[in-house]
């Protein structure tokens, strides 16, 4: 199956399109943030105030890259465990984020706030760190520079490969796709 | 006595954190190119040939294969006959692991502390260290680089006698199957069977040291590897999670001598990449 072109920032269209399953290649620009990030912007929210980055219609990467070596754009840069995440994401989503990037299984709740709120999450291949570097053509730390690995990141990527594991229809990729070849 | 200088130490443990990182160990590699050959799914067949050009570019750039450059954990193996000189043993692999993290552009994932100063030490210590003294004059030094992908999906269980086989082999594979696609499978399952809580913590650890594939020298012991695996790799759970044949490369038991009253159980679970290098000095 050829892949389908995805261009970040996300619009509510381009987000209903796509189904589990679906291989992209995501252009555009992404926002990297782990869960020190996460708690602080969350933090934020819950007093009230705006966020260090606007992400209405944005993809977040879950990743703390490697430090860079000298002539790099970044170090090794893969998914990490999204559901690290999951007591975050749900008013992330409410604030308008559209798209996720990361590895592993979402709980009930972010699923269901990404149907109602339409986003959706993609999985890279956790463990192949060097090579999704190689599709990373920028990065800055805009947000939370003190927390070094963990700082929120804006970079550019261009055609970046990942799958489609949870759409905005409610559908769950990891759990079709075992039930597809459980033997038990 | 032999006598080994602290210095030696710290730089063979800088250098193993750095090969660790770097290069997938061949038997991490062949068993990967093995499951590219059982794996029936499609999507799981391209994920796996991912893993292994990633490998290759990692190796040749010398960059990190994956960005969680781990936890660093020492096993030291210290023959009775060694005498160690020149330093704090301790501080020498500290030493080691500071230099090797930060010398070779790795990440810094350790924070100072677990619940009210969660700030990066910065240079990837303290290391977790397990000492042994075992006969002769060698010091066998070995690195395993922990991702916490998989150390998160881990879990350890006070059996009790009746529970029995059955129950352990329920126990690893219901550990595995909840784990899913968090730990970057396909996953090595590093199993320890015995002793009291915190060895069967660490003969799980110390599971994963073995080169993949390998067996157990006891046959039951090798057998129930073998079971455990299949029952594993029919969980459908494979490559990422999205589905397929190979969910685990391998299973690796150690067993010990445990308490009338007990049955202690524990998984540990480590990540596609594997890492793990070790040396005999």
């Amino acid at each position: 199956m050829s892949a389908i072109r995805v261009q970040a920032p996300l619009t509510d269209e381009q987000v209903r399109k796509l189904n589990i399953g679906q291989k992209v290649l995501i252009s555009g620009e992404v926002y990297t943030a782990r869960d020190a990030a996460h708690k602080l912007m969350v933090e934020l929210l819950q007093k009230g105030e705006k966020l260090p980055v606007d992400l209405r219609g944005q993809i977040v990467y879950y990743v703390g890259p490697t430090p860079a070596k000298p002539g790099q754009v970044i170090g090794s840069a893969g998914p990490t465990t999204s559901g690290r995440m999951d007591a975050y994401t749900p008013v992330l989503l409410k604030t308008g984020l559209k798209g996720m990037i990361g590895k592993g299984a979402r709980s009930r709740e972010v699923r269901e706030a990404m149907q109602k709120y339409g986003a959706v999450y993609f999985a890279a291949v956790g463990g192949s760190a060097a090579l999704l570097a190689q599709y990373i053509k920028e990065a800055e730390v805009v947000a939370y520079e003190h927390l070094g690995t963990e700082a929120v990141r804006r970079l550019i990527i261009e055609d970046f490969p990942a799958i489609v594991v949870n759409d905005a229809h409610g559908r769950d990729l990891y759990q079709e796709g075992k039930a597809q070849y459980r033997r038990v | 006595m032999r006598e080994i200088h602290v210095r030696e130490i710290t730089e063979t443990v800088a250098r193993l954190c750095q090969e660790a990182n770097y290069e997938l160990c061949p038997d991490v590699r062949e068993s990967l190119l093995g499951a590219l050959e059982k794996e029936e799914s499609p999507v799981g067949r391209e994920i796996l040939e991912q893993l292994v050009r990633n490998a290759e570019i990692a190796q040749k750039n010398k960059v990190p294969v994956c960005q969680d450059t781990g936890m660093a954990v020492v096993f030291l193996e210290i023959g009775s006959e060694v005498c160690i000189v020149g330093g704090d043993l301790t501080e020498a692999i500290n030493q080691g692991v500071r230099k090797g993290y930060t010398d070779g552009y790795l990440r810094k994932s350790v924070v100072k502390d677990p619940l009210f100063n969660r700030i990066n030490t910065g240079d990837n210590t303290p290391a977790v260290i397990h000492t042994e003294i075992v006969n002769g004059d060698c010091l066998k030094i070995s690195v395993l680089p922990k991702g916490f992908g998989g150390e998160n999906m881990s879990a350890i269980k006070m059996m009790v006698p009746a529970d029995g086989l059955e129950g352990v082999k329920k126990f690893i594979i219901d550990c595995v199957d909840k784990a899913g696609p968090n730990p970057c499978p396909p996953v090595v399952v590093g199993v320890g069977v015995g002793g009291t809580f915190e060895k069967a913590a660490l003969l799980a650890k110390k599971a994963l040291l073995r080169p993949v594939g390998s067996h157990h020298s006891q046959p039951e012991v090798a057998e129930l590897e073998k079971e455990l695996l299949s029952a594993i790799n029919d969980l459908g759970i494979g490559p990422q999670g999205l589905g397929g044949r190979v969910t685990a490369l391998a299973v690796h038991i150690e067993t010990y001598p445990t308490h009338i009253g007990g049955l202690p159980v524990a998984v540990n679970i480590n990540c596609n990449a594997g890492r793990h290098r070790e040396i005999i000095l």
